[in-house]
């Protein structure tokens, strides 16, 4: 009866994104105010719809009702609750329940928190948005319908695939799925700028902190992904340039050019359309991302369950999404023109060349990933693309862009003055190369050129951007006006720069000093690594809700004392009679101790596989600080101010009436 | 005019992608094809024939894959696929078309032949590779997978996968034109 | 279908089951820098049963097997090109990660530094369009008169 229930409801969801895709652009065709605010009413229709389905689905879960095709494949009776409400976006299906969900909650966003816009463009924006739920809706009732029923219904369900059996599903669907989707805003503001014809600072200020809010859960998202990798998958890396985590990345580079991008359109009129162009790229990625997960046509350890059928119905979204959004830019986008001069020496003469390092590393991987594609559909062979590829063209990028976010936090806007800039920057430059050659001598008594230039930028770029901050504090006579002074966003970006500076010493000194040794140890016998002492002590049964497990017991010690004791398991889960491997993690603020157990011998004695990982969870911490400065930026005053400061002149115009 | 150029490189794109959907990225191409085939000397497996016919010899080299066209499949007992594609293999043998070479893929003696003893033996003879490295030296990465050698001992074809009725009508023609 | 493309996603994240057929081979063992070579080359081969995994990381049989044959090409003494072209010869090009530069794959190794160049030169022609301030639009004297006459009266 729910399946029923949750499926008449998407249809309903459906019925209703259609008015609101069509209805208001008649009311802007029209004049009509009243059609045009029905766009804001259909909005939180779509999303109650879009509730109920998913409450639908989760409720088929939890009580595991077999009957539904997709909850026998991924439910099982033995799975733990949590797991139960988290198996709903384990596969295709739920995964894209999940993804409407998201994007009809983004809708209600921008409904509420943009009353302060011109009913016109507002008008545009939830039409646009509308549109594309339609599509999506459309993808998921004639293609990928979770509630689809199965006759005869089984007794038991396929079980959720154990690797996602972790706390990590909780995470890093839903947040990665935010900035997705959210991309999606964004977008639709290009669109209704160019149906509009109108682009000035002010839309730039209204798209700015939409666009921020969903790059900043974007990193979160893939930061959360990199994060589980490392944790479940077992040999210790945390990024593969696996297809799909390309496709996760290359919206995070576009977007991350268009924050920076709608800078300078915001303050200086410039880079119109081609912050137009950004924001239909972003999205674009987007529902690139979505094609190759659920298409088949690349390899990847992500995909949902592959069909080509699938993947014919998104590449005609993406076909019609983002050909008519670019048929669009083709038509209208010469009609908009900058306001204001530039100057290669200043803040919006950096920003555009951030623009172009990012745009070229998006445009690098984009190039990595499909190239296989490429040859094969020209019927020239087969061949890999892979992290040697990819980490000799992405980096000699990503070294130029952090020595520009540097500069472009000291750099005034409009002119910069050669002299003042250099002296400005002086200070940094010392303190970078200070610990730059310091820091990795302190964590491991050696210095390699990739530890050493890693943190070298990575202090470069949080250097600066403290230094600015602290300028910032000092103009005022008395430090503590001059704290309250420094607006949000200003905090907001140091803190995200400063969270990219952590990510880069993270990734130097993870992938100079990162040790693994295979060794075969008997109960009792010890093995060393990075200074560590590892100390096998034998292996014993252990049991969870759904698996049983070998369970080694291993303590690792530094210089006699203990430090920790790991207990890597083997499960076998029975619903699948699958077995994985569950490592160990000894995590620590400037590094791992990470123990995956591989083997058993008949002698008694295992075969274990041992890392040390420095400074590893600097990279996650990295993300989180960017995530953290993100959501600084996007809840600045002026965004909020600007609402009051309407709403106090509509209320003196209203008195002057009166 | 340059505002363009997106709408023409998603178009391509598309294309690209329409294409590419029809595509398999997980087959690997062997870069055998036209070469002769690797070197091996494996023991084979006695099994019982039919009768009146002479055991084959202990041990095999490649040089005896040589005088008329011959299919070797490797496969194991161990293989879900392998099952799939043995009614067929039947059915080839029975027929009498082509010549069956079997490679038992890093599978136990005693394995092989129980299976073989309840689903039928299509070969003329069974090797049994043991360790895998033949598998490895013929670019083997999955079972069951079918190489078409020509007269000449030449592979002409490899099948990944279940040899099916439709991958067999396209190789017929390739055994017509190089039979000695 | 769908089912046994899990099955086998599923299998190369788990640890594999170990064929107890075989005899067990003997370990090969490397000195120092040899040790060293194999791990580095690890990285570069493409596991061909678990495609989204190097020969380092795989735990299928096969990527099991290969890393046996590896250690002991690099125990006679191959260089990485020499067991680089012993996969290529039996798997294809498929088998390395990092892409040999031939004519088919110019584009991939030139073409970041191709749009690198373009993208300078794109935001270099923009700088010069927008360094000169845009000329202020003509005046139209005789309606600025009559607008300060209306202004006087």
């Amino acid at each position: 009866m729910s399946a029923e229930l949750g499926h008449f409801a998407l249809i309903l969801a459906l019925g209703v994104a259609l008015l609101q895709g069509c209805v208001p652009l008649i009311g802007w065709r029209r004049r009509d105010a009243r059609l045009l605010a029905f766009g804001a009413s259909a909005a939180h229709a779509q999303f109650l719809c879009v509730l109920v389905a998913y409450a639908c689905l989760t409720y088929a879960f939890v009580t595991k009702d077999f009957s539904l095709a997709y909850v026998a494949e991924n439910d099982h009776t033995r799975l733990p609750l949590f797991y139960r409400v988290t198996a709903v976006w384990g596969a295709h299906e739920g995964s894209l329940l999940l993804w409407v969900l998201i994007l009809s909650g983004w809708t209600v966003a921008v409904s509420v928190f943009n009353r302060r816009l011109p009913l016109e463009m507002g008008a545009l924006v939830l039409a646009v948005l509308g549109a594309i739920s339609v599509g999506f809706y459309l993808f998921i009732l004639l293609t990928s319908n979770p509630f689809d029923r199965l006759y005869p219904v089984p007794a038991e369900g396929h079980d959720l695939n154990p690797i996602l059996q972790d706390p990590g599903l909780a995470l890093h669907p839903p947040v990665l799925y935010m900035g997705y989707v959210g991309f999606s805003v964004a977008f639709a503001f290009a669109i209704a700028a160019l149906i509009g014809g109108r682009l000035d600072g002010a839309w730039a200020r209204w798209t700015r902190p939409w666009t921020v809010t969903a790059w900043m859960f974007l990193t979160l998202g893939i930061t959360f992904g990199s994060w589980w990798a490392y944790k479940e998958l077992g040999w210790g890396g945390w990024w593969f340039w696996d297809p799909v985590e390309n496709a996760s990345f290359m919206p995070w580079l576009a977007g991350t050019a268009l924050i920076h991008s709608l800078a300078v359109t915001e303050k200086r009129g410039l880079l119109k359309s081609w912050t137009v162009l950004l924001a239909i790229l972003a999205f674009s990625l987007s529902l690139l991302g979505t094609f190759l997960v659920r298409s088949g046509v690349l390899v990847s350890v992500h995909a949902f369950a592959s069909d080509p059928t699938r993947g014919l119905f998104v590449l005609g979204l993406i076909g019609v999404v983002v050909g008519g959004a670019l048929a669009l830019y083709a038509w209208r986008a010469p009609r908009l023109r900058a306001e204001g001069e530039l100057n290669l020496l200043s803040r919006e003469g950096l920003l555009l060349f951030n623009n172009v390092f990012l745009v070229c590393a998006a445009g690098a991987v984009l190039l990595g990933t499909l190239y296989p594609l490429v040859l094969d559909a020209l019927g020239l062979g087969k061949i890999s693309v892979g992290p040697p590829y990819f980490d000799s063209v992405f980096v000699p990028l990503i070294v130029p862009l952090i020595l520009l976010v540097g500069l472009a936090a000291t750099v005034p806007w409009k002119r910069a003055r050669l002299g003042e800039t250099l002296r400005r920057l002086r200070m940094p430059a010392v303190a970078a190369l200070a610990v730059g050659l310091t820091l990795p001598l302190a964590i491991q008594g050696r210095a390699t050129l990739v530890a050493v230039a890693g943190t070298l930028l990575g202090v470069w770029a949080a250097g600066t951007a403290v230094q600015d901050l602290w300028r910032r504090v000092r103009s005022k006579a008395d430090w503590r006006a001059g704290l309250t002074s420094v607006p949000r966003a200003a905090w907001g970006m140091n803190l995200a720069h400063i969270g990219l500076g952590v990510w880069a010493i993270g990734v130097a000194c993870v992938t100079s000093f990162g040790a693994e040794k295979d060794v075969r140890l008997a109960p009792g016998a010890h093995a060393e690594l990075g200074g560590y002492t590892f100390v096998f002590q034998g292996e014993r049964e252990a049991a969870g809700p759904n698996y049983t497990a070998q369970q080694g017991s291993v303590l690792v010690e530094r210089e006699g004392t203990a430090v920790a004791r790991l207990y890597p398991q083997k499960r076998l889960y029975a619903s699948q009679g699958t077995v994985i491997t569950e490592a160990a993690i000894h995590p620590g603020p400037f590094g791992d101790l990470y123990v995956s157990l591989g083997e058993g011998y008949d002698d008694g004695s295992w075969s274990l596989r041992l890392y040390d990982k420095p400074m590893v969870r600097w990279i996650w911490l990295g993300g989180v600080l960017m995530f953290l400065g993100g959501g600084l930026a996007a809840s600045d005053r002026r965004y909020r101010l600007a609402r009051a400061l309407e709403r106090r002149s509509a209320q003196a115009a209203e008195a002057a009436a009166a | 005019m340059r505002f363009a150029l997106p709408l023409a490189v998603l178009i391509a794109l598309l294309a690209l992608f329409a294409v590419g959907l029809q595509r398999d990225p997980r087959r690997v191409p062997s870069p055998l094809i036209g070469k002769p085939a690797p070197a091996f000397d494996l023991p084979t497996i006695a099994l019982p024939g039919p009768p009146g016919a002479a055991p084959p010899p202990a041990r095999m080299t490649q040089a005896d894959l040589r005088g008329a066209p011959v299919l070797v499949n490797f496969f194991a007992s161990w293989c879900a696929g392998c099952q799939d594609e043995h009614p067929f293999l039947m059915e080839l043998a029975r027929s009498g078309e082509v010549r069956l070479v079997g490679i038992d893929y890093k599978d136990a003696e005693s394995d092989l032949r129980r299976w073989l003893g309840r689903h039928g033996d299509p070969y003329a003879v069974v090797l049994s590779d043991l360790s895998g490295n033949t598998g490895i030296d013929w670019g083997v990465y999955g079972v069951p997978e079918t190489f078409v050698l020509d007269a000449q001992g030449r592979i002409v074809f490899k099948q990944i996968g279940p040899l099916t009725p439709e991958a067999w009508q396209r190789i017929r023609p390739l055994l017509q034109g190089s039979a000695s | 279908m769908r089912y046994a493309l899990a099955a086998l996603l599923l299998a190369c994240a788990m640890s594999a089951v170990r064929a107890q057929v075989e005899t067990p081979k003997p370990p090969i063992p490397l000195d120092a820098r040899q040790e060293a070579q194999y791990k580095a080359l690890l990285p570069e081969l493409r596991c061909l049963v678990c495609q989204n995994e190097s020969l380092a990381d795989s735990q299928a049989p096969l990527a099991a097997d290969l890393r046996y044959e590896i250690r002991g090409l690099i125990a006679k003494g191959a260089s990485d090109a020499d067991v680089k072209r012993y996969l290529v010869a039996r798997y294809g090009e498929f088998v390395l990660y990092r892409p040999r530069l031939e004519a088919r794959t110019l584009l991939l190794w030139g073409g970041p530094f191709l749009l690198l160049l373009a993208a300078c030169a794109g935001v270099l022609s923009y700088a010069r369009r927008r360094a000169r301030p845009a000329a202020p639009p003509p005046v139209d004297e005789g309606a600025l008169r009559r607008l300060l006459e209306e202004q006087d009266r």
